[in-house]
């Protein structure tokens, strides 16, 4: 056991899925030719004045209220000064001291069913800058490159940045938190949350300390991270690369280190303007912002059952296992499905046997969502009806629900039709087992020289004799019986 | 010189309107009146003779189909700050030297709408940083009533366009005194409307907070015009207020009777030297025989006002400016990286005013300083304005000197803070928002020529229309504005 803890915190960017940018009515979208949108505002044009996209902030509060935290009554924007060919205005508009967010937790749970939970310690909002290209280098960096190109497309797109406390342990706990975070965000519709188009970054702040101790170690900030994958692996590379360096008896110094998916390292990024001064203010062009209480309120009830609400219904109430739930958070259509499904037939263990098993095997052999599928929630209950009064036995339901799936309608009009219903009469099927035995004396033979194991295979061959339709149970029982009997 | 030139906008609009004389007769006599003269006053950077004629052609046929429009026919000079779409907007700067706006601001665009027809880009200190128009860039203009002297600033091209009747009405900005200023050096009436008032859309940030377009007229009631046309409510302009525009030009009075005038106790007379002192003296008696009664206000924290202003006004313009980077438009200078590049762009771009501006305000955000210097002069700014509600709980307006001189000598003034002191009698209006005026209000002698002074009247917030109402009267019982042309001569009496 390692005589060390980690302690990271999260600061990650959240592009929100705006129609129009932060302050000006171009469209916000990802993907479009370079410089395709874009306008006076945000381009810088001498002259030109923001005007706040209101349902940015409304996105922002919605994340606020879903994350528990506080809705100040009155938050401004701030100018964060520096130069940079992407930032048209050489200055960001951001917020600094009166966010429109404080505090907050988000609730996650790792891949055991663990619950936990982070605090936030703030979100704000702030515009995206453009994006610069370095031509000439061979390899996209600023270093050699003989020109740049600047795209401004994404300058101005509303991003809401979300600062947590350092009070997550490890990588897992990290990712977890992240995992967690977006699926809110996407259940609240206020973002794609998508690393690899850039619409959720974010950084990790890390520190070492020995267990037991209460003070923060010296943190490293790691950038680069284009996945939850490499954000666990750049957590667990830092956090192995801190604690060696403090058992060879040095120190870790406080910098901002770039993680290195190819050789699964964190490297100093090289750093020419160490410690800013932004010169934060006011920004002068916009009014400070009141947030009514009433609307907060109205947020507040109008919040959906959030993810982590969601997966303490599942393997609380439901029973189901971690992956399963997690399974179907992730998946949207299919949760309200199965919901659904849970809802008219009040079984949720049979539910999630259909659901996730046969009902998603089918779902990706043919491509077409569940939600999507010729199987109504409906009809799935009354194939479950079926089952949970013994009128089909399992394997009929598997048939059943591939006949189902490619549009035979009700379970229960196919099983009269066919008269697929199990037998389950003992004088019926009893006479069906005395049938088999007899023509399988030899097997029976071996049976009572102790080879007790072909009573399986004796089962087998009453079931078949059945069509499928004898109930499984019944004649296990009844072959076990009957061989009992000499 | 075309008698149409001397017209002002309200007998222009009426004419016009009623297809007594065209807009193109109106705007080929200013445009005739700009050749003529501008060469020795330097009103204008730019002289839109197609835009104006087109422009003018436009309001024709306008009114031809029958429309009736505010200011048909007016022409105007724009502040060269200001966004008039596919025409070069320099800021009298180097770094916007070949810069084409490519939008029009809202201000001039309310004036288009209204029938007025742009006549030129008029000169300004750089970036509207100054008090003379002697820190313009590009071109050095004059002042109509001696041309050896400064039409002021930083609104000065504007004042001179319109006193040197190159125009009728001028768009000016204010920010510490920016309009009232050279309308008083150039016998004008110049109005800073309240802050929110008329949109900064498309007009160039010097100090965003501060900021605030109006007009420069001949008369008041051109002015009352002008700012009908252009105040408003702008979805553009997140300052913008959005409550509804009284109108001034049909609030104009002949009579303060009823009124409060206040007079600022801490702007005694004295200091302005003995014939201003009179000027003034008498200003106060006739705003009185007008029917107003006189009553002392306090503004305690008005000494305080210059200290406050340059710590606001540079911080804001030092990230309002930081746009001027030689990356997407503007002069260029290149160089092997890009920090170099804009070092060079904006050392070369940047005149030493706005440098000087740039490096206070940059100052002032400073980790370290932030708190001693730009929060304690929001604060100060804050007190700033309680004074004037204060004061305006016991008058309705406020009467005081425009300037603390008259207009001065072509390179008098080298060192900045000298030129700050220009502003110290209009920079506490710009901090509390109030609407104020200048309007002329008789004349010093100098060096052997008369050179006019104004009176600066201030309102509470949104009282424009009292304002100028009030405005109206004392300039109808008073006449100065009509007693005395420019001569577009300098103090030597020799034709410059
Ligand atoms: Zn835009």
């Amino acid at each position: 056991m390692s005589a060390y803890e980690a302690v990271v915190g999260i600061e990650c960017h959240v592009e929100l899925k705006t129609r129009t940018k932060m302050f000006c009515g171009c469209t916000n979208a990802f993907g479009a030719e370079p410089n395709t949108q874009v306008c006076p505002v945000c381009l810088a044009l001498p002259g030109a004045l923001p005007v706040p996209n209101r349902v940015a902030i409304a996105q922002t509060l919605r994340a606020g209220v879903a994350f528990g935290a506080d809705i100040p009554a009155f938050s401004k924007f701030d100018r964060k000064n520096y130069f940079y060919p992407d930032m048209p205005k050489n200055y960001q508009i951001s917020q600094y001291d009166m966010p429109l967010v404080v505090g907050g937790e988000v609730r996650y749970w790792l891949e055991d069913g663990t619950t936990g939970s982070c605090p936030l310690e703030r979100i704000h909002l702030e515009e995206d800058t453009g994006k610069s290209t370095h031509a000439g280098s061979g390899d996209g960096r600023i270093a050699g490159s003989a020109y740049s190109l600047v795209d401004f497309n994404r300058a101005g797109v509303p991003l809401m940045e979300c600062v947590s406390a350092p009070a997550l342990h490890g990588a897992a706990e990290a990712v977890a938190f992240l995992a967690s975070l977006r699926r809110t965000l996407l259940e609240l519709g206020v973002s794609d949350v998508k690393m690899e188009e850039g619409s959720l970054r974010c950084d990790a702040n890390v520190s070492v300390r020995l267990v037991g101790t209460s003070q923060l170690g010296t943190k490293a900030e790691i950038k680069n991270m284009n996945s939850f994958r490499s954000v666990h692996r750049a957590i667990e590379s830092e956090i192995d690369r801190q604690i060696a360096l403090l058992e060879k008896g040095e120190r870790v110094i406080q910098e901002t280190r770039g993680w290195d998916e190819i050789h699964g390292v964190t490297h100093p990024m090289r750093s020419k303007e160490e410690a800013h001064d932004y010169r934060y203010f006011p920004d002068p062009d916009l009014v400070p912002l009141e947030i009514s209480a009433s609307d907060v309120e109205r947020m507040r009830a109008e919040l959906p059952e959030l993810p982590w609400q969601r997966f303490e219904r599942y393997t609380g109430r439901y029973d189901l296992g971690a992956k399963q739930a997690t399974q179907l958070i992730d998946n949207p259509s299919l949760a309200r499905y199965f919901d659904r499904v849970v809802e008219l037939s009040r079984n949720p263990q049979q539910s999630t046997n259909f659901v996730l098993g046969e009902l998603s095997r089918l779902a990706n052999d043919t491509g077409t969502p569940v939600a999507d599928s010729s199987i109504a929630p409906e009809a799935l209950c009354e194939l479950i009806a079926l089952v949970e009064g013994k009128t089909i036995n399992s394997k009929i339901a598997k048939e059943l629900v591939e006949r189902m799936w490619a549009g035979e309608g009700s379970p229960r009009a196919i099983v009269e039709r066919e008269g697929l219903a199990q037998t389950s009469d003992p004088a019926a099927v009893d006479k069906i087992v005395e049938d088999v035995l007899a023509r399988n004396a030899d097997v029976v033979a071996d049976y009572r020289n102790g080879k007790t194991s072909v009573a399986g295979y004796l089962v087998g061959q009453v079931m078949k004799a059945s069509r499928g339709k004898a109930d499984p149970q019944l004649v296990a029982e009844l072959v076990k019986k009957r061989l009992g009997a000499s | 010189m075309s008698e149409l030139v001397e017209r002002g906008a309200a007998e222009i609009a009426r004419d016009v309107n009623a297809k007594r004389v065209s807009a193109r007769e109106i705007a080929d006599a200013a445009l005739a009146r700009a050749d003529a003269v501008d060469e020795r006053v330097g009103a204008y950077l730019r002289v839109l003779y197609d835009i104006a004629r087109e422009t003018a052609t436009r309001v024709d046929e306008r009114v031809a189909r029958g429309e009736k429009l505010p200011l048909a026919g007016v022409p105007f000079a724009v502040k060269d700050n200001m966004c008039l779409n596919g025409t070069r907007t320099t800021c009298a700067s180097r770094i916007l030297e070949r810069w084409t706006a490519p939008y029009t601001a809202t201000a001039v665009q309310r004036m288009l709408d209204a029938g007025c027809v742009p006549i030129g880009k008029s000169n300004l200190d750089e970036f509207a940083m100054g008090s003379s128009c002697e820190n313009s860039a590009l071109g050095v203009t004059r002042n109509p009533y001696d041309l050896g002297r400064v039409p002021g600033g930083s609104s000065g091209g504007s004042a001179a366009a319109v006193a040197a009747r190159e125009a009728a009405i001028g768009m000016g900005s204010d920010t510490g005194g920016s309009i009232r200023e050279p309308a008083a050096f150039c016998n004008l009436v110049g109005l800073k409307p309240t802050y929110g008032r008329v949109s900064r859309y498309g007009l160039i940030a010097f100090a965003s907070s501060l900021d605030q377009i109006g007009p420069l007229a001949r008369s008041v009631e051109d002015a009352a015009l002008a700012y009908d046309a252009m105040a408003g409510h702008d979805p553009m302009d997140s300052t913008s207020i959005a409550s509804e525009v009284e109108p001034t030009a049909t609030a104009l009075r002949n009579d303060l009777r009823g009124l409060r005038i206040g007079i600022v106790r801490e702007f005694p007379l004295d200091p302005l030297g003995a014939e201003m002192k009179s000027a003034y003296e008498q200003a106060y008696r006739d705003l009185e025989a007008l029917g107003a009664s006189l009553v002392e206000v306090c503004l305690p924290t008005a000494e305080y006002g210059l200290a406050t202003y340059y710590l606001i006004a540079p911080a804001e313009c030092s990230a309002n400016l930081a746009r001027f980077d030689g990356v997407r438009y503007g002069s260029n200078v290149d160089a092997g990286d890009v920090g170099t590049m804009y070092e060079r762009t904006r050392a070369a771009g940047f005149g030493p005013e706005v440098k000087r501006r740039i490096l206070i305000g940059t100052y002032a955000l400073s980790s370290g300083y932030y708190d001693a210097y730009y929060v304690r002069a929001q604060k100060a700014r804050t007190l700033v304005a309680r004074d004037f509600a204060k004061a305006f709980t016991s008058c309705d307006l406020i009467a005081s000197p425009a300037t603390s001189c008259p207009p001065f000598a072509l390179g008098a003034k080298s060192d900045p803070y000298s030129m700050y002191l220009m502003d110290y009698y209009t920079i506490p209006m710009s901090l509390a928002g109030v609407p104020a005026l200048s309007v002329p209000c008789g004349w010093a002698r100098e060096g052997g020529r008369t050179l006019p002074l104004g009176l600066q009247l201030v309102a509470p917030h949104f009282a424009e229309a009292l304002l100028l109402g009030a405005a109206h009267a004392y300039e109808g019982a008073t006449k100065h504005a009509g007693t005395y042309a420019p001569s577009l001569v300098a103090a030597s009496g020799v034709e410059s």
